[in-house]
């Protein structure tokens, strides 16, 4: 066993397994508290919607579009300049937030935007109907009819921000990714890639299993 | 009081406005029940949907208690549909909320109650709905004619003026159908409240309502009294309505009436005049013999009807006709 994973120094890894925690959970926090009321206006200006807005809905659409075809790894690159400008360091755990938010806002705004979609329009005329003004509808309404769509949008978010903060170890932005790149890849040292990978999936199942439940619980359908 | 003065709809459709309703004048009076019955498609939806605003009228007036409502800004407008409630189709209920919080909703929206008010109020209507024990259960643990009554809950809680109803029952099943109506009925006849009922079922509008419009591609072609227009259905449409909720088919009726001997009449008896036994009596004094082709006994909400297909052969038909008038039964000769 020990020869086994000779190369595994476990403190890096415990290190290594922190700083994901934080990326991840850091960006998570992020991108909902952009991307929910991003998700909202996206709804709103949409056709046929409380505010209908073209203009304004293609704006958004058309920033999020970009922002969500850009390939991350490239992503990552391009916002190097405006994270040194935000934060001062493109590097470490710090440096890969922004760009991890850059990524995880618009993409979950998306899934705001259609949990909203499937919230039945007879409710938001039930609520129009009872003197709502636009601010309750969203808030007394919409928002709590959509809660599991929008939790189960968190879990996906928070899988693809995990998946997002591990390729941020090419441009050294620290966590298990970094790990597996550095040991891992440069090194040749198999034993930190399998270790590295295996606490990666392990990640993923409890974000997945605990955003089910969370979605089961709010779902009173 | 609801007066439409020359209101009307129509909808944008790639440059072309579709009508969805032709300009109707129309009063509706305070503490009646007042139907409106079409196809789907006829414009009913949309008319009632003009009287809280959800639709704004392209172009009339709509005076409520004398005050029109198409003039308000939206805070006014909000203050307005407070006063006004509705109930739909398929409820809709959050399905967020528990019933007593779908009940509080409509008061903690107006922002102008207590919470000590709202828990008051909330229980008092969980009592008029008889669903007190489904207080902290969510919409989808509840039966459909539950949750139509949790809609109903919903909409007195501001103590509306007006209620207006969806196709309330269109989703509900006879027997559950029947206790809404009551439900409604009760509420109308306690509370005083206005009720605007739209439905594509004449039944539900001969159990409830006092007076009825019928709707056809998106004008009212005829408009009066139930017992009126239920029993003297002037307009086509309305017939093809009254048939169907009597479950008449019009083209073997007439081939019925092929068969039959000697004259064809139609009796239509209303209130008291219901229990009397009048055809042994005219038989004996005019000497006629008669059969009876078909009949159906019923009530239009309170009042007793019924009406009575006759052929008569022999005897003296001026005196027979004489004795069913002066009985104040209503005669129509078909043959």
């Amino acid at each position: 066993m020990e020869a086994l994973l000779s190369n595994v120094d476990w403190s890096e890894i415990g290190w290594a397994s922190w700083d994901t925690l934080v990326m991840v959970g850091m960006s998570l926090l992020f991108s909902v508290l952009i991307g929910l009321p991003i998700g909202v206006l996206l709804f709103l200006t949409g056709k046929r919607q409380l505010l209908e807005q073209p203009v304004a809905y293609a704006v958004l659409s058309f920033v999020v579009n970009v922002l969500r075809s850009v390939p991350f790894i490239i992503l990552l690159i391009v916002m190097i300049p405006f994270t040194v400008m935000l934060i001062g360091t493109s590097l470490g755990v710090a440096g890969a937030i922004p760009p991890l938010v850059a990524g995880g806002a618009p993409f979950f705004a998306r899934l705001v935007e259609t949990s909203l979609r499937e919230v039945d329009r007879g409710i938001i005329e039930a609520t129009q109907a009872m003197g709502a003004n636009v601010r309750q509808i969203i808030f007394g309404a919409l928002l709590p009819e959509a809660l599991p769509g929008i939790i189960a949008g968190i879990t996906v978010t928070a899988i693809t921000l995990v998946s997002y903060a591990a390729m941020s170890g090419v441009i050294g932005g620290g966590g298990l990714g970094d790990l597996a790149i550095r040991f891992g890849y440069q090194r040749f040292q198999t034993d930190v890639m399998v270790i590295t990978v295996a606490l990666l999936v392990i990640f993923v199942q409890v974000l997945q299993m605990v955003g089910d439940r969370l979605v089961l619980y709010f779902s009173r359908k | 009081m609801i007066v439409f003065d020359q209101v009307q709809k129509s909808y944008q459709v790639g440059g072309r406005a579709i009508p969805a309703l032709h300009p109707t004048d129309m009063t509706i009076e305070t503490g009646e029940v007042f139907g409106i019955v079409g196809h789907s498609g006829a414009g009913k939806s949309t008319l009632v949907r003009l009287i809280n605003l959800l639709e704004p009228p392209t172009g009339g007036r709509i005076l409520i208690d004398d005050e029109d409502i198409t003039g308000y800004n939206p805070s006014e407008l909000r203050a307005f549909r407070r006063k006004v409630g509705m109930i739909f189709q398929h409820f809709n209920l959050l399905s967020s909320k528990t019933v007593a919080d779908n009940i509080a909703f409509p008061m903690k929206l107006a922002g102008i109650y207590s919470k000590s008010e709202i828990r008051e109020r909330v229980e008092e209507l969980l009592a008029r709905v008889s669903l007190t024990d489904h207080a902290n259960k969510y919409p989808s643990q509840l039966s459909g004619g539950q949750k139509q009554r949790v809609g109903i809950a919903r909409a007195l809680a501001c103590r509306p003026t007006i209620l207006l109803c969806d196709e309330a029952t269109s989703a509900l099943d006879p027997q559950t159908t029947q206790s809404v109506l009551k439900l409604l009925a009760d509420i109308n006849r306690e509370l005083g409240l206005t009720i605007v009922l739209i439905t594509h079922e004449m039944d539900v509008v001969r159990r409830v309502c006092d007076r009825v419009a019928v709707m056809d591609a998106g004008r009212v072609v005829e408009m009066g009294p139930v017992s009126e227009v239920f029993l003297h259905p002037q307009h086509p449409t309305t017939r093809d309505f009254v048939f169907e909720s009597e479950s008449i088919d019009h083209e073997e009726l007439q081939e019925d009436l092929q068969k039959a001997n000697g004259r064809i009449l139609r009796l239509t008896f209303k209130g008291e005049s219901t229990y009397q036994p009048l055809l042994g009596s005219v038989a004996r004094k005019s000497g006629v013999d008669f059969s009876i082709l078909s009949g159906r006994i019923d009530h239009i909400k309170d009042t007793p009807y019924g009406q009575l297909t006759l052929s008569l052969v022999g005897g003296d038909l001026d005196v027979a006709m004489q004795e069913f008038e002066a009985a104040d039964v209503h005669v129509e000769v078909l043959r």
